[in-house]
């Protein structure tokens, strides 16, 4: 990679930090979990809630399940020559009690994952624009 | 009972990718529901279509865009837009006017034009849809399905070998359906031999777009029975929920399921709960289903689908397959036209084939993929954007 500075794919998704966050929100009224952000109403059909603190959800969780992507997706995905395929996992969330869909790590294959696997969240070069990185979150499998 | 109707006439223009404008598609399907009814054109009072989205303004207006094009009579018209269930929402709508009393006498059409490959969604940057988002972090439509069947392989221990035996049944019976667009008989090695899409789908264990058009011509009891047909077919049941909080499988297009962690929220599989609506509001169960049309986006899904209409236990859909019980000749058949195996997916089309296929099987008119002594078939299918039904139709 060039020297360019890394900035997020998606704005306000996740923190830039090392041990980076995906950044949800939570209902002030009946606890619910939200992500992307929810900024105006709660899903819980029982709450009125209108009030989100914005907050980092958890970084660990255990695979869903999991698959690949071996063509080239259309666009806005914006693809490497050549393509290279790359992993995919869902990801269960303990405390939020949701799955979160993202990328696996570069250089890992489906045959390395199995469900109910650790993984942790980490930032990874999604493509590179002429003046920056883009960067996303993928889960890395805690125990490769 | 009360909120039956009768389905007069069915057609379709056959599946394929034959370039013409949607409109054509649409056209010649109602043509051939309206004939096979024995209703003139100028007897429909309401022209109910599926809208599709990617044909522009005449897509979107597609209940006038047809009554124009059949030629003006002066029908209330309607368009649905419910992506895969569009069909049978529309189909709804001409139950509502029909039972309400405001018309006796119904046209229902689904056609589309469909590109090749991935279906893609608008450009620009818009991080605010989360169709765009999951495929700009490269998340396509086979994603979803392939999650759905890794889970099948880890949880319940079905095989890749089951995945494809679907694919061997749907092709078996569908090279019997001169409406579908495939009809090739594949064996389990051509789908072992075919490219890996989505671990662990294969190219074959993955239903193509199509373009496509099918029509229903529909009434009011009465109507039917003025007609000399109170014996035809009659729409017992449309299901069109939409999900309940919290979801419990991540759903295309979003990213993220919602959050089951607030006091007294658990997490719901939607699917499970299209065909519930559907079996109360027809007074049956599944044990009273002869056969069911059922959306397998791809093989894996077809499995899913025979759980979720209770044709099966949980997790015992592929020993279902194995017994051959949902081959045509089986216990009860799934996707005896052939299913999106067969036709490849034309969205606002679909939903109404599924209900042609039963039409035909109900009366004994299926041919070759004839399901013996059938007289309760179910449809399901579900789309984007918590959208998705079950209808019933019996003999």
């Amino acid at each position: 990679m060039s020297g360019k500075p890394q900035t997020p794919a998606i704005d306000g998704w996740h923190t830039m930090a090392s041990s980076p966050h995906l950044i949800g929100t939570r209902c002030r009224s009946c606890g619910t979990y939200s992500f992307p952000k929810q900024a105006h109403y709660c899903r819980n059909p029982d709450c009125e809630g209108t009030e989100f603190e914005e907050l980092e959800l958890s970084r660990t969780g255990h695979i869903w399940s999991y698959t690949n992507a071996c063509y080239k997706p259309p666009e806005p995905y914006v693809a490497a020559e050549p393509f290279v395929p790359y992993a995919i996992a869902a990801v269960q969330l303990e405390k939020e009690e949701m799955v979160i869909l993202g990328q696996v790590v570069e250089g890992v294959t489906v045959e390395q994952l199995k469900v109910g696997m650790p993984v942790e969240l980490v930032l990874e070069p999604l493509h590179e624009t002429d003046d920056d990185i883009k960067v996303t979150w993928k889960w890395q499998p805690v125990a490769l | 009972m009360s909120n039956e109707i009768a389905i007069l006439g069915a057609g379709m223009h056959p599946w394929g990718k034959w370039g013409h404008n949607f409109v054509e598609y649409g056209v010649a399907a109602a043509r051939e529901a309206l004939a096979d009814a024995g209703v003139p054109w100028r007897d429909i009072r309401f022209v109910s279509g599926g809208a599709t989205v990617r044909c522009g303004y005449p897509g979107y207006v597609a209940g006038a865009t047809f009554a124009q094009a059949l030629g003006w009579q002066g029908a209330e018209v309607n368009t649905s837009y419910a992506a895969c269930a569009s069909g049978s929402q529309a189909l709804a709508a001409a139950r509502n006017k029909i039972l309400s009393g405001e018309c006796e006498v119904a046209l229902v059409v689904g056609a589309d034009t469909t590109p090749k490959g991935f279906l893609a969604p608008a450009g620009g940057y818009r991080p605010e849809d989360p169709d765009w988002v999951r495929f700009y972090l490269g998340i396509t439509n086979p994603t979803y399905f392939a999650l759905y069947a890794r889970r099948r392989m880890d949880v319940y221990g079905d095989t890749l070998e089951d995945f494809a035996a679907v694919k061997v049944k749907n092709s078996r019976v569908g090279s019997k359906n001169p409406r579908a667009r495939y009809r090739k008989c594949f064996s389990a090695e051509d789908v072992a031999a075919s490219a890996m899409v989505a671990d662990p789908l294969r190219l074959m264990d993955i239903c193509a777009t199509s373009d496509g058009g099918a029509a229903l011509v529909v009434s009011s009891l009465d109507y039917a029975k003025r007609m000399g047909k109170k014996h035809a077919p009659r729409v017992s049941a449309i299901s069109t929920v939409t999900p309940t909080f919290a979801s419990g499988v991540i759903e295309m297009p979003d990213i993220a399921t919602d959050s089951a962690a607030a006091e007294g929220v658990e997490a719901i599989a939607y699917r499970s709960k299209i065909p519930l609506k559907a079996y109360e509001e027809a007074g049956i169960g599944p044990e009273d289903i002869d056969l069911a049309e059922v959306y397998d986006l791809s093989t894996a899904l077809e499995l899913d689908w025979i759980e979720d209409l209770q044709l099966a236990p949980r997790g015992e859909a592929a020993a279902l397959l194995r017994a051959g019980d949902t081959a045509l000749g089986g216990s009860i058949p799934v996707n005896v036209s052939g299913g999106l195996a067969c036709f490849g997916e034309a969205v606002p089309a679909q939903a109404l084939a599924q209900v042609c296929e039963l039409t035909w099987q109900l009366r004994g008119e299926a041919g070759d993929r004839q399901v013996d002594g059938a007289k309760v078939g179910i449809t399901a299918n579900q789309g984007l954007f918590g959208h998705g039904s079950s209808v019933i139709v019996k003999a």
